[in-house]
């Protein structure tokens, strides 16, 4: 009211065409969004469309190729060594996860109970999972070595054996050893993330499931288990993904061999298109590993919706 | 059903003293309130019954049995949780039937036994709901009917119904009570709510700083509170307490003011006490003390009035209504034979 008794008025501020265009929402919308959509067209959509436009063309490196339809495709179905990589990577991946999840919920399970020291613990857990996977690969690589293998002196030394462990250089062998290394190095994410789960059930639960009588096995198999359910299955799908499309450890450590017998569909795919040359042939390798990928992930998807309506929070 | 003894328990976390042994009996079918501020130790006894908590000193015996290192499980009893501790991945009938499921027992019996506990507390039609589902008022009740289920000896809630609105509360709390008289199970009950306490037990136990104040009827409690914590604690709004001193057969308070003194007190001139008159104990006398009108606070069914009297502020609740504003004057006299007085020194009742 002071303006009346002043006669002093706010001045209206005239806004300029800048003001005004800032102002229209769907040009605020477009300038907000374009950076984002920049770097994902750049550095996501470009590469991914590049590598599926690739696998159906004959290019090689110094090359640039022809469309040739489903010609890279039809060569690789027939292919053994493709079909090697195939098995491989499924037997991997599964391996590899029941491994990471039977040790890894067994080691969240430990580091929940009240133990001295607990942070520094869970600190040293995760210490495989930080260390560059280059540096686990040539760690791994020198314990498998055939001749400096520190397994082999060990066993050597306590006198279970008497010549050194064969683990890199016949296919079988090499196979296990690699899911060895890879087990060790993911058991870190699974037990941190079940930890944070197994965090979240609340302990009057637990309470409540003693006073009606359980062991502890029942408290488990009841209480915890379906609890961590939701936050396993998210576990399990980027686990899965990660193990599947692996490439890192087994290229470090056996590049595929012996006798291609631990090509990963990764390695196999950069095998044929880098050091190969061929690149058609290593994208349309790559491009064969979405569909199990999409299976994977959905897969979790569902099993995760599904929960979704048991679960939820107890506010409203 | 049975009866519980407390026997001078004791509870430390560490150096920290939770509970100076405390001793309580617990006669059989009795509904028993620990009462208290938050701090006073009075969940954590109620968990050293359930078996949740180690004891560090003395014994709690219940049903004749001394249950100091039996697990929880073997105590027979049933807990009902402050946050109910539903298991949320099962609908209310598996919550109901966990404890069954556990101990093997058959479908059949399972069955029976849930139908009944549902019917007592009218969770039939909920049966199939997960306790997302639920209302905080039916998940409640699922909390009380997986209590019934078991049929325990000794029922326990540690405050629960302090997550339900008022409303609420107040139908929850006649529905307990009622649900205790129907089953007859020994009962005890923690709350920081005295009108809860008031209202529905058989025995108060009022606890402050790890140590019992005064165990008694709630009417007891009211009529002659052991000390000033309890005169304090107990009745809503909370008692006047006025520091001073006898002289010439009177009180005087701080500020100089006489009240009248109940005659059996007459002797105990120039003694330092704190006179104790709880609001609805005061009444308009024309020929009282002259107190100034602060807030008047009408709720309907009485008028509760903050009066002036010289330096001090004192509560009244009148039946009447009181048509005052702020700066009048009234006229109050204490009731002679309801007036309580401690001992300034100790607090203790004189």
């Amino acid at each position: 009211m002071s303006s009346t008794t002043t006669g002093w008025v706010r001045p209206k501020i005239e806004q300029n065409w800048l003001t005004r265009l800032l102002d229209w929402k769907p040009f605020l919308i477009i300038i907000c969004l374009l950076p984002a959509l920049g770097l994902l067209a750049v550095f996501l959509t470009y590469p991914l469309g590049l590598g599926i436009w690739l696998a159906f063309t004959d290019t090689t490196i110094g090359r640039s190729g022809r469309w040739v339809g489903l010609e890279n495709f039809e060569f690789m179905f027939e292919d053994p060594i493709f079909w090697n990589a195939v098995f491989y990577s499924v037997f991997y991946t599964s391996v590899a996860t029941i491994g990471k999840f039977g040790l890894g919920l067994w080691l969240a399970l430990l580091l929940n109970n009240h133990l001295p020291f607990k942070s520094l613990l869970r600190a040293i857990i995760l210490l495989p999972w930080i260390v560059p996977t280059v540096l686990t690969a040539v760690a791994f690589w020198w314990i498998y070595n055939p001749q400096f293998s520190v397994i082999s002196w060990m066993l050597i030394e306590l006198g279970l054996r008497d010549t050194n462990v064969d683990f890199i250089n016949t296919a079988w062998p090499a196979r296990w050893s690699l899911i060895a290394a890879n087990i060790w190095r993911g058991i870190p994410f699974v037990a941190i993330s079940l930890l944070a789960g197994l965090q979240t059930i609340s302990p009057s639960l637990y309470e409540a499931a003693l006073l009606d009588g359980s062991t502890a096995w029942q408290r488990f198999r009841y209480i915890t288990f379906p609890m961590l359910l939701p936050i396993l299955a998210i576990v399990m799908t980027f686990s899965i993904i990660f193990t599947f499309t692996d490439f890192q450890l087994v290229y470090a450590i056996t590049r595929g061999g012996p006798v291609n017998s631990t090509h990963l569909l990764a390695t196999l795919a950069f095998q044929r298109g880098i050091p190969g040359g061929q690149l058609g042939e290593g994208a349309a390798i790559a491009v064969s590993m979405i569909p199990f990928l999409v299976f994977a992930t959905l897969f979790s998807y569902f099993a995760l919706a599904r929960r979704k309506w048991q679960q939820g929070e107890s506010n409203d | 059903m049975a009866t519980v003894d407390i026997r001078e328990v004791r509870k430390a976390f560490g150096s920290t003293q939770i509970l100076h042994g405390v001793s309580v009996d617990i006669e059989d079918g009795q509904f028993v309130v620990l009462v208290g501020p938050s701090g006073c130790g009075k969940s954590t006894l109620l968990r050293m019954l359930a078996g949740l908590e180690n004891i560090t000193g003395g014994e709690i015996v219940i049903g004749g049995k001394v249950v100091n290192k039996v697990p929880p499980k073997d105590r027979d009893i049933a807990m009902v949780f402050q946050n109910y501790a539903l298991y949320p991945h099962m609908t209310v009938y598996q919550n109901m039937a966990f404890s069954m499921k556990l101990a093997g027992a058959p479908k059949e019996v399972m069955d029976q036994e849930v139908q009944k506990a549902a019917r007592i507390l009218g969770l039939e039609q909920l049966l199939h709901r997960f306790p997302r589902q639920l209302s905080g008022g039916q998940r409640q009740r699922v909390a009380m009917g997986r209590a019934i289920v078991r049929n325990p000896q000794v029922f326990l809630f540690d405050e629960p119904l302090s997550n339900l609105d008022a409303k609420l509360r107040v139908q929850m709390r006649s529905e307990i009570k009622d649900l205790h008289q129907r089953l007859k199970v020994t009962t005890v009950y923690v709350t920081h709510d005295q009108i809860e306490a008031m209202t529905m037990a058989d025995k108060i136990v009022v606890m402050n700083h790890g140590r019992i104040e005064q165990a008694g009827a709630p009417l007891e409690l009211y009529d002659r509170p052991a000390n000033l914590f309890v005169a304090g604690f107990i009745g809503s709004p909370a008692m006047n307490m006025l520091p001073g001193r006898i002289k010439d057969g009177k009180f005087i308070d701080g500020g100089g003011t006489s009240w009248p003194l109940p005659p059996v007190h007459a002797g105990r001139e120039g003694a330092e006490v704190v006179y104790g008159i709880r609001p609805e104990h005061l009444r308009l006398d024309p020929n009282g003390i002259q107190a100034t009108i602060q807030v008047v606070e009408p709720t309907g069914s009485e008028t509760q009035v903050i009066l002036r009297i010289g330096e001090i502020s004192v509560m009244g609740a009148f039946r009447e209504r009181i048509a005052a504003n702020h700066g009048d004057m009234l006229a109050v006299s204490p009731e002679l034979d309801l007036v309580h007085l401690f001992d300034k020194a100790s607090g203790q009742r004189i």
